[in-house]
Parts: C-alpha cells; structure tokens; sequence
C-alpha cells in the first residue's frame, strides 16, 4: 500500500502533453518529474523511485516498452501505467505483454486518471473498455479446438473473467460490476489482476500473432 | 514501431570506408557486431593461411556487403584511392607481400597442395581487380571523374589483367586436375569455364540488380509521402482551419477535433473509409460518429470479433444508432459506451450512458424511438431488444440478433 498520494513520473516526448498532464493531476498526486525520452525517463525513474510512472508508448528510441525493459534491471517491482493516443492492438498488447499493469488513452479526465493511478500503486490493474475488448478478441475462439500446447491455466479465461472484462468494456465501473455479478469491488480487481497476469505470462503464439493480424483483416 | 526503433538502433552491416585497411570489411562486420575489427583482422588472415579459404571469404563480403552512404557520396573512393601509376605500385606491393606470406606457409606445411591454392590466389587477385572496376562503374560520379585522373588506359587494362588473372588460373587448375583424374576430362573444363564466366560477370549483374531495388523503393516511397501530403491537407488541415474559425464555441471545436480523430484512425487502421468496410464494427462506428458530430457527446465504440453487413447486422446497427441517439438527447455530457461482441450463434451490442434514466412505464403509447425503432425492428429481425434503467441509475439497452446460419 501507498500513502494518500502516488507518486508520480511523467514520461512522453510532447512536451505541451507533459504540462497539460502535470496541471490536471496537480493536488491529486504528487508528479515528482518528467522526461521526454527513454534515457533521461531511465534516469529519472531509477533516481526518484516514483510509485506509478505515466508511460507514453510511442517515443523515438524504442518507445514505452524500452523504458520497461530498460528499468527493469535496477527496479524490478515498478509499475508503470501505459497513457497513449494509438488504440491499435499491437501497440497496446506488446505494452500491456512488457509489462505496463494497465493503459488508458489520452482523452482520460484529470480526477480518473488520479485514480489510475492510485489504483495501479496498489497494485491493481487498469483496463480501459477498449483494452478489455482487446482481451476479450484475444482470447476468443472458445468454439475452436485449442491446441493440445495450450497451457489452460494461462491460455484461458474463466467465465467469471469473460464476465468481468465484458462489463467493462459496457462500460461499468469496478464498483457497479461487483454489484451486478453481487461479487465484491476487491473481487472484481482480483479478477481483473488474474486476467493481465494471463495476458503478459500466456505464451499462446496466438495472441502476438493476433494482434498484428487484426490490422490485416479490418 | 517499437520494432522499428529497436533496428535503428543496430548500425546497418555495411563495409566502415572510415577505418577500413583494405575494403572495410572487418572494420563494418566489428562495428556491427560490437567486436574490435583487430580480432576479425587475425581470424581473417588466419583463415588465409588454410589455404586461401580466408581470401575467398573476404572477397565475397566484400561483394555482399555495400559500403558506407555508397549511394550519397560515390565520389570518395576515388579521391582516397592512389591513382595512375601509384596504385599498381601499391597492388604489386600486396601481391608479392602475399606471394612471400604464402610461400612462407609453404614452408611450414600449412599447404592443402599446390593444385589448389595457386589457381585460387590468382583467380582472387583477378576477380579482385575485376569486381573493382564494375564498383566503380555502377556509381556515376567517379566514371566522370575517373579518366581525368587516371586515364581511360588504365581502367580497361586493369579489366584486361583481371580476366587474364583468372582465366590463367582456371587453365593452372585444369591442368594440376588433368594429371590426376583423367576420367572427368569432358566434365571438369565445363564447369570451370562457367565458374570463370560467373566471377566475372557477376559483380555487374549484382550491381544492376540492387541499382533496380534501390531505385523502386525510392518512388515508392515518394509516392507514400504525396499520398500521405494529400490526406492530411484535406482532412487534419481543413479542420484544424474550422476550430481556429470556431474557437468561441468550445463544445463544436471538441465535436470538430473528435470526428477529426476518428477519420484519422480509421485512415491509418486500414486505409478504407469505414462506409466503404461493409462490416459490423464499421457500421457501428460510423452510426457512432454520426450522432456525435450532430450531438456533441462523445460515444465510446468497443467491438470484439466483426461480421459482414447483411440484412440482420443492418438493423442491429439501426437500432443501435437510435439508442445511442437517445441517450446522447437525454442523458447529457457524458460519453455513451456502445460494445459489441459477436459470437458465433448470436450477435449482442450494449449501450450504456449515465444520464438520470426512466421510468420505461411512464414513457408515453405515442412515443415510437424505443418502442419501434429499437424493440420492434429487432423483433421483426429474429432478434430482441430490452431497456434496463431505473432512476438515478443510467440505462443500458441490450440488443440481441441471432446469427443466420
């Protein structure tokens, strides 16, 4: 657990971005510091031990999943929260796979990304209605014949998983999903936590393979 | 992306002109490899001295691998390059250095035999020659440059030795194999003949080739960029004049800038215009941008798995655009989330909003939205419609059309 306020570093090469996210979580949580590229945001994260590190995933230099590996080694336990404009699949798979405990897009208002936040510094994770419709079309194919390498445990979702994530991306907030499913908001989150932990750890080839395809057929 | 950025990263193998002491071969393999290009240098002559096999080796990457900005700036080579008389004193230098350096291994009995490496040592000083020459050809600056500094003589002569060289070197390795295996005497001077030919001929052919390569791959890419210019002077452009005109209005310049990003996305999704997709997600989207840009409220679409547009998924996208058409009307600023998920016996689409909700009793016998055009026309499709609201509590109207087999 973390104190009243998260901490916070900011990382995305836009700088006007930077300054509009700076203002709007202004008193909400504690924004330690920015950077603008994988270097200094490396740097930046090792020096000021932030609880939850706002990562864009598109930066020259190898992007959001570069700051994720490059962290790693010194600072094994971050979280990071992927914040981006793209919605394409890959871009959101291969963040969520390096693992980022969840992703919001930009649009997001200042007091829901606040709590974001707070959320991802105590360890839960975050999907959007999108991702969560990502996941979903991810996994599908529960009518297909699963190939015998499959490893059911993590190459599959639970129903009350299906259940969870298609309430989400409805629209539902954690709090009314437990009250439908009369399960508790700490379920939900449970829930949700098994389903990012499928999602980075599962070594279905279909699910990279899936995520670049689904550009190929739209 | 990510990919992209992470093989930018990596030097490209290409020969390092910068630091080269013969092509530049060790000195780009090492830079690449992150390998000091002195430890390739000695496994490279070490090779040499089993026999030439190094030789070969080097003389191939060479070919194989191009030189550093070979296309910018072909005029290096020719000013680094001693020219006229000087060059043949310095080839002579390195042929007897070599001549020393193999007699020298001769001596020591790291010899596969006489049969062999004489013919392969002359045939790669002449291909040496030769595959220089057509390096130096393909790029045009220096075939300009080139007779004003050496004199037109010399090139052709250079050519001339290169195709003796090896010609008398696959004559050298008839003969030694003469002597020993009678029986292929019909055979072996075909294929030596063909060998010749090709180290010769190659070098340009290799050269023409990537020349083609490099040259499609230019227009190709400048037509990507016209294409690209294009677009986004008609779209991004013209609306970002409209919400400069507009920017009194702040709830029309969030409508302009959100219709602007959906078109955007679709654009760099699949290149389609979404009416043109011919699919559920498509119709569903386009529904979508319409009630946004005519109401102002942002409406989220989520969609897993697609289907095409046919009759069934039409009416499901009708009667979606009129729920959604509702709950931007009557609940207000906050975005209406629509998902669909579509299974393989059944299609199902949700939208939700937050407004205050209804009394679904209390909505009057004339009112037909809900009533016709979301419950009824689902009905008249096989499928079903319900309304779950409740005061305070949003609504979600959950439609549902089973599949056509």
């Amino acid at each position: 657990m973390t104190g009243p306020n998260a901490s916070v570093v900011i990382v995305d090469d836009h700088q006007l971005f930077r300054a509009g996210v700076r203002s709007e979580l202004d008193g909400l949580v504690e924004v330690l510091g920015d950077a603008a590229n994988v270097q200094d945001a490396v740097r930046c994260i090792i020096e000021l031990e932030p609880d939850v590190v706002l990562l864009d995933v598109q930066m020259p230099g190898g992007g959001g999943v570069q700051v994720i590996h490059d962290v790693a080694r010194a600072r094994p336990a971050q979280r990071f929260l992927a914040l981006s404009v793209s919605d394409a699949a890959e871009d959101v798979i291969a963040i969520i796979r390096a693992g980022a405990r969840g992703y919001v897009t930009k649009t997001i208002s200042g007091p829901e990304l606040a709590d974001a936040v707070r959320r991802v510094a105590d360890g839960d994770a975050v999907f959007s209605p999108r991702l969560a419709g990502f996941v979903l079309d991810a996994f599908a194919g529960a009518g297909q014949p699963i190939p015998s390498a499959v490893d059911p445990e993590l190459d599959q979702l639970t129903a009350r998983e299906r259940e969870v994530l298609q309430h989400i991306a409805r629209g539902y907030l954690y709090k009314e999903i437990g009250a439908r499913l009369h399960i508790s908001a700490k379920t939900v989150e449970a829930h949700v936590s098994a389903v990012l932990r499928k999602l980075q750890l599962s070594n279905r080839h279909e699910l990279s393979r899936w995520a670049v395809e689904r550009r190929l057929i739209d | 992306m990510s990919a992209a950025g992470h093989q930018a990263s990596q030097p490209p193998l290409r020969r390092d002109r910068g630091s080269a002491v013969v092509g530049g071969v060790c000195a780009g393999l090492g830079r690449r490899l992150g390998i000091d290009p002195i430890i390739l240098r000695v496994v490279f002559i070490a090779a040499s001295a089993a026999g030439g096999l190094g030789i070969g080796l080097y003389l191939l990457a060479w070919v194989a691998m191009p030189a550093e900005g070979e296309r910018r700036a072909g005029g290096l080579r020719v000013p680094a390059l001693p020219g006229g008389r000087d060059s043949w004193t310095v080839a002579g230098g390195i042929g007897l250095l070599a001549l020393s350096l193999l007699l020298v291994f001769r001596q020591w009995g790291l010899w596969i035999g006489d049969g062999l490496v004489w013919p392969v040592v002359l045939a790669a000083a002449g291909g040496a020659l030769i595959w220089r020459q057509s390096a130096n050809a393909a790029d045009p600056a220096p075939v300009r440059e080139a007779p004003a500094r050496a004199g037109g003589g010399s090139a052709l002569g250079r050519a001339a030795l290169g195709v003796a060289l090896v010609v008398g070197a696959a004559l050298l390795f008839l003969y030694f194999n003469d002597a020993l295996r009678p029986a292929r005497d019909a055979l072996l001077p075909v294929v030596v003949v063909l060998v010749a030919g090709t180290l010769i001929l190659a070098p340009w052919w290799i050269r023409l080739v990537r020349g083609l390569a490099d040259e499609r791959a230019e227009r190709i890419r400048s037509q990507e960029r016209a294409e690209l210019a294009a677009h986004l002077h008609d779209s991004v452009l013209q609306t970002l004049a409209l919400m400069q005109r507009r920017a009194d209005n702040p709830r029309e310049v969030a409508g302009l800038a959100r219709r602007q990003e959906r078109e955007l996305r679709a654009w760099l999704d699949g290149g389609r215009p979404l009416g043109e997709r011919g699919t559920l997600a498509a119709g569903l989207e386009l529904a979508a941008a319409e009630v946004e840009e005519q109401h102002g409220v942002a409406v989220d679409v989520v969609t897993v798995g697609d289907c095409p547009l046919d009759a069934g998924a039409e009416a499901l996208v009708a009667a979606t655009r009129e729920a959604v058409l509702n709950a931007a009307k009557f609940a207000g600023p906050e975005p209406v989330s629509v998902y669909a998920e579509v299974g393989t016996e059944r299609v199902e689409v949700f939208v939700r909003d937050r407004g205050p909700g209804f009394d679904p009793d209390a909505v009057p016998e004339d009112r037909r939205g809900v009533r016709e055009s979301i419950v009824g026309r689902m009905r008249r499709h096989g499928g079903d419609a319900v309304v779950h609201t409740g005061a305070g509590d949003g609504t979600e109207v959950e439609l549902r059309l089973e599949r056509a087999r």
